[in-house]
């Protein structure tokens, strides 16, 4: 067996330098101790600038909504034609889907969209950079942590880890994915290479032997990433089951984690965001279907119907996770917006998820049931959804170091 | 009682941390910097450069080895002393929208919207003749959009105006062969190319003269004009300005004092911005500086002051089905968050919302024609106020909102803060807390005066250690600005550079956050960016990045290398 291992490995490597290890040797490779044939992937998405929650998830059942937001609200379900494509979807006659995320109910209606409402983090801060930082790290109210909660949620590996078992898509690596174990950023898989061939090989060369441990670690991470990822951008690829992915970063994001997970190239946690959630002035058009929040949503909810539609039968192996650093004001601003505030709603979709139900205990939108006078109080905890996940999906029972100083009470998303 | 949990918890997370890490990485951890070993002269020479500009170019080192560090050091402290760059300044006044006012850029440059005002006579247009054909043009483009629902097709085929020798000249012929082949036609042809034909006109930007670039940029937009004109005055002032520690000072509290380019008005008002609000205090008075920034229209609508309201009665209230406008905290939380007091600076949600009343009726006259800071007494909330402790009386109008800064402009958190943030940037991603500290010190006793605080830093033995040399790594703008320096390449237009800084993570003038980007090198560092930043230096060695030549001083794989990542 070991002989085996060390065979695929090293002819792999002999074959990757010349860039032509064939895709089949890169999976054995990397499989090759793994018991399991397939590996259950967790996806999280980052809603940053503080999504407003209230108006994504409308609690058009509490009169106290419509009272704090006469200007602001998205209308009571309706089915007359004229009002039914402003108005809230209905999900289960108290909560509604904005009506911009209509490509979302369906995927309710079949049970597997699950909604945790009231959901965030405990810090009471309503500083953007601060709560992103809580959350990405797993631990509210201690900014020492270096780590991000996604990259301690990576299970032991067996046998030699995938270079590419962490994904971020984007410029920089997020806060979420940083740590010890090997996370990789990428822009994009088609640029993700060093396209002069002969300065590659030197580059190499200098990052290995580079003095300063954390540069020719990095260097290492990415040549093996690279070589990783070479064989599948060589390969014709075009979403599936006539998925169509919004234009735009946040499409272009899942499009390739969905390409990634389809590769079988052994990515166990990916990470996308997507900003512009900050509505401080004109949150809303005239009507509930116009307006900055309105095609935000709009984008939003297509990609992920899409990435939903793209993997079909995959998605068994599947969670994907949402969230978004605090939510707003319950009460509108004087500027048709809302200023910062404290619960919001998390999305979980996936093959294995309870959907068709919206978690969590609501908390009422009376002025004494309010936090702090002015914000949706909070009732699960962020690392409640979060641990479930990790501990019952991606099978990491670690939860202590995951989570450290939390104990997560699972809200049972997970069948 | 909460705390002490919270540092057991921390410090057990660094254990976790450092067990996970890698064997030399916990090597790395153990020794602990101490920024106490002191740096050879040559040494303090090649931290100069590397920290105080944009990256040394072949020569730098020996031109202030002759002149003597202290002299070189002082003369960048006092940047209006140094004779500017001519080729520089030369091209910087080709970018005309760089000294103009907002209320110019808009009138000249305008969106849309204005054009269709001018021309439909609620705006008067400017007195050049040809401006107003472009604008009139504008004007019909918009009101075509409009009325089909999507812009209308107006592109001409290649083969519509070239023969296809001439196609294939213009595909795969030198600058000189492509701009004979355009310079051939007849000028209502050329107009022809340049307004329907994007693919010729990018084809021929790289060959063009000054002049027909800038007519081929306003072509694809004229509101496009002031962006670009902003990029690319940025990029060449880092690689070419002599003034180097003002061009880093400058990027630095523009970042601190943040702003999005696509947030609306912001497209044209942040050149007068960066321009009057923040290049000319970098080594001034913070209480200046604040100010500055305070009452610029850029931060009024970037942070939505401009529309916070306070409480009056009646008036206010333009039409009865309008709701009435209120208060709007986010100016008054950023301000004592990111501008003043940090994260940490002891501040409550109530005074959040204090502060916020005080800057209430701080707004814009016309922010869509590039207007200026005006105060609204009717949208002022007069009551008493307090900001940290200290009593603003009933009725103080517009002084409330100075009131305020006097106090956070003066706070020791805000010292400490800004001196950390500083720190950070100069000498190290964690910088040592004694030398934080004594900025801070600097910063109280001066009155905050920033060249003061710097003189503080450079006078350190911190900013002189081994533990401070060639520590930091590069950000994107940093490593292209420095890579050009080392190759001392030729900059003919910067916006195949600027593009570069954007794939790489740090697109100048779009960080959409008011945190700005981080000062701290490690954040730079990933995979993305490390094969990004390696495709970048054999590009710009093989001369494959538009508009810069690059000379032959170091070959592309120096560029990628380990070594070049770090300053």
């Amino acid at each position: 067996m070991t002989n085996r291992r060390i065979f695929l490995r090293n002819s792999a490597l002999a074959m990757f330098g010349a860039g032509t290890a064939p895709l089949w040797l890169e999976r054995a490779l990397y499989a090759s101790d793994a018991p399991s044939p397939r590996k259950k992937i967790l996806v999280a998405i980052f809603q940053r600038g503080a999504a407003d929650g209230l108006n994504i998830v409308v609690p058009h059942g509490e009169k106290a909504y419509y009272d704090l937001r006469p200007t602001l609200s998205v209308p009571r379900p309706s089915s007359a034609a004229d009002k039914r494509d402003d108005a809230a979807i209905d999900l289960d006659g108290f909560f509604g889907l904005h009506p911009s995320l209509a490509p979302l109910k369906p995927l309710f209606d079949q049970g597997h969209l699950a909604i945790v409402d009231a959901a965030g983090s405990p810090d009471p801060t309503r500083s953007h950079f601060d709560a992103q930082d809580y959350m990405e790290s797993g631990t509210p109210g201690l900014k020492a942590t270096a780590s991000g909660w996604m990259n301690r949620a990576l299970p032991a590996p067996d046998g030699k880890p995938s270079p590419v078992r962490a994904v971020a898509l984007g410029a920089v690596l997020p806060r979420s994915l940083a740590g010890p174990e090997p996370a990789v950023a990428v822009q994009t898989l088609a640029g993700f290479q060093v396209r002069d061939a002969k300065a590659a090989r030197e580059f190499e060369q200098m990052y290995e032997a580079a003095r300063d441990p954390v540069l020719s670690g990095m260097g290492r991470e990415t040549f093996e990433a690279v070589a990783m990822l070479q064989t599948i951008q060589k390969q014709p690829w075009a979403p599936a089951g006539g998925a169509s992915y919004p234009a735009g970063r946040f499409g272009d994001s899942l499009k390739q984690i969905a390409q990634l997970i389809k590769a079988d190239v052994g990515m166990e946690v990916a990470f996308a965001d997507i900003g512009g959630w900050d509505h401080h002035v004109n949150e809303m058009g005239q009507r509930a279907s116009e307006g900055q929040l309105a095609v935000l949503l709009r984008e939003y909810g297509q990609a992920l119907a899409a990435f939903w539609r793209d993997m079909g039968d995959r998605m068994a192996d599947v969670a994907l996770v949402t969230m978004s650093e605090f939510g707003r004001t319950a009460r509108e601003n004087g500027n048709r917006g809302t200023d910062h505030g404290h619960a919001n709603c998390m999305f979980a979709m996936g093959g294995a998820i309870r959907g068709g139900k919206v978690y969590g205990r609501w908390p009422g939108l009376q002025p004494e049931q309010l936090y702090e006078s002015r914000d949706l109080a909070l009732t699960t905890d962020f690392r409640d959804a979060l641990g479930e996940l990790v501990a019952r999906h991606l099978g990491n029972p670690t939860l202590a170091s995951v989570f450290p100083g939390y104990t997560p009470a699972f809200p049972g998303l997970l069948a | 009682m909460r705390k002490k949990a919270v540092a057991g918890l921390a410090a057990a997370l660094f254990l976790t941390a450092s067990w996970g890490a890698s064997k030399a990485a916990r090597k790395d951890a153990a020794k602990a910097a101490t920024f106490s070993k002191p740096l050879s002269p040559d040494q303090r020479i090649e931290q100069a450069l590397n920290r105080l500009t944009f990256g040394p170019r072949p020569g730098d080192a020996q031109a202030v080895k002759a002149m003597g560090l202290k002299k070189w050091i002082d003369a960048q402290l006092h940047p209006s002393g140094i004779p500017e760059n001519l080729a520089l300044e030369a091209k910087l006044k080709s970018l005309d929208t760089l000294q103009m006012t907002s209320d110019e850029i808009v009138m000249d440059y305008p969106p849309p919207q204005v054009a269709q005002r001018m021309v439909s006579g609620q705006l008067p247009l400017p007195e050049d003749p040809e401006r107003q054909v472009e604008i009139r043009k504008i004007a019909e483009r918009a009101g075509k959009a409009q009325a089909q629902g999507q812009p209308p097709a107006r592109q001409l085929a290649p083969a519509d105006i070239f023969t296809p020798a001439q196609i294939r000249a213009l595909r795969q012929g030198t600058a000189e062969q492509r701009m004979e082949v355009f310079n051939g036609l007849p000028s209502e042809k050329q107009d022809q190319v340049i307004e329907s034909m994007p693919a010729v006109r990018q084809v021929l930007y790289d060959a063009a003269p000054p002049a027909l670039r800038r007519r081929i940029d306003v072509a694809g937009g004229p509101a496009q004009i002031p962006v670009r004109d902003l990029m690319e005055a940025k990029m060449l002032r880092a690689v070419m300005s002599n003034r180097q520690l003002e061009e880093v000072l400058t990027d630095f509290w523009f970042n601190h004092f943040n702003i999005y380019l696509d947030k609306g008005a912001d497209r044209f008002l942040i050149t007068e911005y960066e321009r009057e609000a923040i290049r000319p205090h970098v080594l001034g008075k913070f209480r200046d500086l604040l100010e500055a920034t305070a009452k610029s229209p850029a931060m009024l609508f970037y942070l939505d002051n401009w529309e916070s309201v306070g409480p009056a009665p009646g008036p206010l209230r333009a039409k009865s089905n309008q709701p009435r406008r209120g208060l709007n905290e986010n100016y008054g939380r950023e301000l004592l968050e990111l501008h003043t007091l940090g994260v940490d600076g002891g501040y409550t949600q109530k005074d959040v919302t204090e502060v916020a009343r005080c800057f209430t009726g701080w707004t814009i006259l016309q922010p869509q024609l590039g207007g200026s800071f005006i105060f609204n007494a009717r949208a002022h909330d007069n009551g008493e106020k307090t900001v940290l402790g200290v009593k603003i009386s009933a009725g103080g109008g517009q002084t409330d909102g100075e009131k305020a800064l006097d106090i956070v402009a003066r706070h020791p958190a805000t010292a400490h803060h800004i001196s950390w943030e500083l720190a950070q940037r100069f000498v190290a991603d964690d910088p040592p807390p004694s030398l934080v500290n004594r900025m801070a010190r600097t910063f109280l006793k001066t009155d905050g005066d920033l060249r003061a605080v710097m003189q503080t830093m450079l006078n350190s033995k911190e900013f002189w250690s081994t533990d401070a040399y060639r520590t930091k790594v590069k950000s994107p703008l940093e490593l292209v600005a420095s890579a050009v320096r080392a190759e001392d390449g030729q900059v003919d237009y910067a916006l195949g550079l600027v593009n570069q800084v954007a794939q790489l993570g740090e697109p100048l003038y779009r960080k959409q956050e008011p945190t700005g980007y981080s000062n701290a090198g490690k954040d730079w560092l990933n995979t993305a960016g490390l094969v990004g930043r390696m495709n970048f230096g054999t590009q710009l060695a093989d001369n494959r990045i538009a508009g810069v030549k690059a000379g032959s001083a170091l070959p592309g794989t120096a560029l990628g290398a380990p070594d070049f990542q770090k300053h």
